[in-house]
């Protein structure tokens, strides 16, 4: 049957590489046309990429974690089926050598990454554990069963070597409740969001020198609305502070254009945005994602609260789309319960603004005559200090923090 | 009735139990053997040795009577069946005479008599001094396993066993031979090659069909240049009124002038007789089941060799032997063998290790013809294949079919248990000139860069 490559095909406009975050498929495994064989990853979106032919897969183009270019080989495919398109037809190529071998002394010259077909295949899941006799008779012994052992030697074989490595590491992690010194360093590959969001973090924090300014909001009135607002809500979705929170920052913004902003600091411009598109940032099992809660100045709260929760659903479960994930112009972090007394939250860039909200607890205020006790939370807000000066930065906060603390003000066309 | 316990009790002393029992003495265990007839079993004295004898007489006069083309002329050559009997029985003799002085040597008590199990750890022994009563801690039921017999052709008279057609003192005129398995192929060409008209009628479409057709087929090639008359999709019906053998072929009867009809239809376990029924066994169609320490479904009972099923060989029941005995000793022993290799002596050789061609598997085939070593033995008949994981290339099964190709079974089943890869083997040096090259080559092959094809 003759093989033919699929090609990482072209995931969004603009992206010219992606990182390569599951394989759905192994060598030798067969699948059918429109099979998904393949997850990956693009800024913020993660993409399926289904197989163009049935077959059966004879090479993988990558290891997890590895990034390859738009069009690049993603596996190599051994099938029959005709090439049905001419899109297709360009993923022929003329015929592979007749035997590629794995071992073959001259390589295909592959200087950075691992060639298509990948140096030493490891046994397949559910496959049997290949091993000597005597590393047999070894693994007995210990105790263990052979498929616990990971295999380095060709064709995925456990060797002598392995099984030692295995029971030092056995012995190590065993003497981990008593109070002997620990040794050891584990290694954990920083791939797929993980990987992104370092790479944002880092070039977040190096080139944009940030400014924080952290205040304390009198919740209390913002709180008993909020109440109010719930126990008469019906059908409606539940409110939550991020929809009061986001309308106190929508209307701030209405004075405050220059935070509603993207800061292109290669072309030296920046681009005051009329819509408010706030990203909210979530956490994920995967980590930090950001879903963008589109024209927010243009939802009623309990819209905005739906359209919340239908964001942070698809984003803790992996379906937001690509444009559920871009085009904010301002965001908002909080950890809710957890949310600390202040935080330095790191710009999400281009934006000029990050709006961290803070633990909302109880704490005694002076009200000229005596202690009483009123729903305090800090706001944590960062902005771009090469943009934004500090004093409008103080405004700023200082106007969201009348918002909130009388919350008819961001009702009432004053 | 005299009484005595030891830790490991095994009835019978074929390679399973004669195995198991020298390899619980050598880790220490007191160990009791009971066999009814001689230590060795089924195969030292009636299969494996004396057929082997028999096949290796039968090419020595076949050698001598055939044409050649290496200009020795023979004449008036003659076989004395009776010295060649003789022969064979001195190797048996001394086989198991050997294999008694190892037992005695790793102290094992081997007592003479028929076993009976009174129950799990009881059984008694029949010996000619008189009934004994044993009690053990751990029992091996090791009581192999006989011809199958037919029930339209029962044995007895002109109709034989594999047992007499290796002890016949003449070469009969004619043999029909019921079965195309290994044991009816190998005495069947050995008595066509000691000059017997051989019919071998099987009903399936082929002779050793658990095998594919291109490994068999170089074998039913030689039958025919032997003259054997190969009747397969026949159906043996029964003993004609003159002493024949009644076949049915598609329908139409007919009969095959036999002196002797040897049935060789396969092996049936030895389950009754002895008391085995008393422990009520979970057993696998007719074979006890055992797990992969051989343990039965009784604690403490364990079972070894044809009494468990397929493949019934003796290496298989040896290497069964002494995982019980390990297991027993308290060593962490199990079957994970990843292959049982089969050897049939017929001729050519035929030899089967690990996975058979499959869709999932690649395979490389190398013929003998273009080995230097199967030419100069003027046999080029046959082949060596490998069958791999296209992925990985691990090699998972390895076949032979040639003149001495039982010989490559050792480095076949070291191969696979080993796991090794295509590569392995390929970088391995095979001497030259042997057939084993044909190894070394198969592997090349697989690789895409054989040298001498």
């Amino acid at each position: 049957m003759p093989k033919r490559p699929i090609k990482l095909p072209d995931v969004g406009e603009g992206v010219t590489e992606a990182e390569l975050v599951t394989w759905h498929v192994e060598i030798g495994d067969v699948v059918r046309e429109d099979d998904v064989i393949a997850e990956v990853m693009t800024d913020k979106a993660t993409v399926e990429i289904p197989s163009l032919f049935d077959g059966k897969i004879v090479a993988l183009g990558g290891e997890i974690g590895e990034v390859l270019a738009i069009g690049a080989d993603l596996v190599e495919i051994e099938t029959d089926a005709d090439v049905p398109s001419a899109q297709a037809a360009e993923q022929t190529r003329s015929d592979p050598p007749p035997n590629p071998k794995l071992d073959d002394p001259t390589p295909p010259v592959a200087p950075s990454r691992p060639s298509a077909a990948p140096l030493r295949p490891h046994r397949s899941e559910g496959g049997p554990a290949l091993a000597s006799p005597a590393v047999r008779a070894r693994v007995r012994e210990a105790g263990l069963e052979l498929r616990q052992i990971p295999g380095t030697g060709p064709a995925g074989r456990i060797t002598r070597a392995d099984v030692d490595a295995y029971l030092s590491l056995a012995s190590a992690s065993s003497v981990q409740s008593t109070t002997a010194r620990r040794t050891g360093v584990e290694e954990i590959k920083v791939i797929g969001l993980r990987r992104k969001i370092a790479e944002r973090m880092t070039a977040a924090n190096a080139r944009i020198p940030h400014i924080t300014v952290v205040e304390e909001v009198d919740v209390t009135a913002l709180e008993d609305l909020r109440a109010k607002m719930n126990a008469t809500r019906a059908e409606k979705p539940k409110l939550t502070l991020l929809p009061l929170i986001s309308a106190a920052l929508c209307r701030a913004l209405t004075d405050h254009p220059d935070m509603n902003a993207h800061f292109d600091d290669e072309a030296g411009v920046i681009r005051r945005h009329g819509p408010v598109h706030i990203g909210i940032a979530t956490a994920t099992e995967a980590g930090l994602v950001v879903p963008v809660l589109r024209h927010a100045e243009a939802l009623s709260l309990f819209d905005c609260a739906g359209e919340i929760a239908r964001l942070s659903t698809a984003a803790r479960t992996g379906q937001a789309t690509r444009e559920e994930l871009t085009g904010s112009t301002i965001t908002i972090t909080s950890l809710g319960p957890l949310g600390a007394i202040a935080t330095t939250p790191i710009i999400n860039p281009p934006e000029v603004v990050i709006l961290g909200i803070n633990r909302m607890e109880t704490r005694p205020h002076w009200d000229g005559q005596g202690f009483v006790p009123r729903l305090k939370m800090n706001l944590s807000a960062s902005f771009d200090h090469r943009v934004i000066d500090g004093w409008n930065a103080a405004v700023f906060v200082e106007r969201v923090k009348a918002l909130l603390e009388t919350p008819a003000l961001i009702f009432v066309d004053a | 009735m005299d009484t005595q316990h030891c830790q490991l009790l095994i009835i019978g002393g074929g390679p399973g139990g004669y195995v198991c029992a020298i390899r619980a003495g050598q880790l220490g265990l007191k160990t009791i053997l009971v066999e009814a007839a001689h230590v060795g079993g089924t195969c030292l004295n009636v299969g494996c040795i004396p057929s082997k004898a028999l096949i290796h007489a039968a090419n020595a006069f076949h050698a001598q009577t055939a044409p050649n083309d290496l200009g020795i002329v023979s004449e008036n050559v003659r076989i004395d069946t009776a010295q060649t009997q003789a022969w064979k029985n001195s190797i048996v003799a001394g086989l198991t005479q050997g294999v008694s002085g190892l037992l005695k040597r790793s102290n094992v008590t081997v007592m003479t008599g028929h076993a009976t199990i009174l129950d799990g750890k009881t059984v008694r022994a029949d010996t000619q001094d008189g009934p004994c009563r044993i009690t053990c801690d751990a029992l091996v039921v090791a009581t192999g396993a006989r011809p199958t017999e037919l029930s339209d052709l029962p044995f007895g008279g002109n109709v034989i066993s594999s047992t007499e057609a290796l002890s016949l003192s003449t070469v009969p005129k004619t043999l029909a031979v019921v079965g195309g398995g290994y044991i009816g192929l190998e005495i069947g060409t050995a008595m066509a090659k000691l000059g017997s008209n051989v019919t071998i009628v099987e009903a399936s479409d082929r002779v050793l069909p658990q095998y594919d057709a291109a490994l068999t087929r170089p074998v039913t090639a030689r039958l025919s240049a032997l003259g054997v008359d190969l009747r397969v999709s026949t159906k043996a019906c029964g003993l004609s009124h003159s002493g024949d053998l009644e076949i049915e072929d598609h329908g139409s009867k007919s009969d095959i002038p036999a002196d002797y009809i040897l049935v060789a239809v396969g092996r049936t376990p030895v389950t009754q007789g002895f008391g085995l029924e008393n422990l009520m066994l979970t057993m696998a169609g007719p074979y006890i089941a055992v797990d992969h320490v051989c343990a039965t479904s009784m604690r403490g009972v364990f079972a070894i060799g044809d009494v468990t099923g397929d493949p019934m060989l003796a290496h298989r029941a040896m290497a069964q032997g002494v995982i019980v005995a390990e297991h027993v000793a308290g060593l962490a022993s199990r079957w994970d063998k990843r292959a049982v290799p089969a050897v049939c002596f017929t001729d050519p050789e035929l030899v089967v290790v690990g996975d058979l061609p499959s869709d999932d598997m690649a395979t490389a085939v190398f013929p003998f013809a273009a080995n230097g070593r199967a030419l100069t033995m003027e046999r080029t008949d046959g082949f060596v294949r490998a069958v791999y994981d296209p992925a990985t290339e691990a090699i998972t099964g390895l076949q032979a079919v040639g003149m001495g190709a039982s010989e490559l079974s050792g480095e076949f089943a070291v191969a696979i248990e080993m796991c090794a890869t295509l590569r392995d083997v390929s970088d391995t040096i095979h001497a030259h000139p042997t057939l084993g090259e044909a190894v070394q080559e198969v592997a090349h092959l697989g690789l895409g860069h054989a040298l001498h094809i």
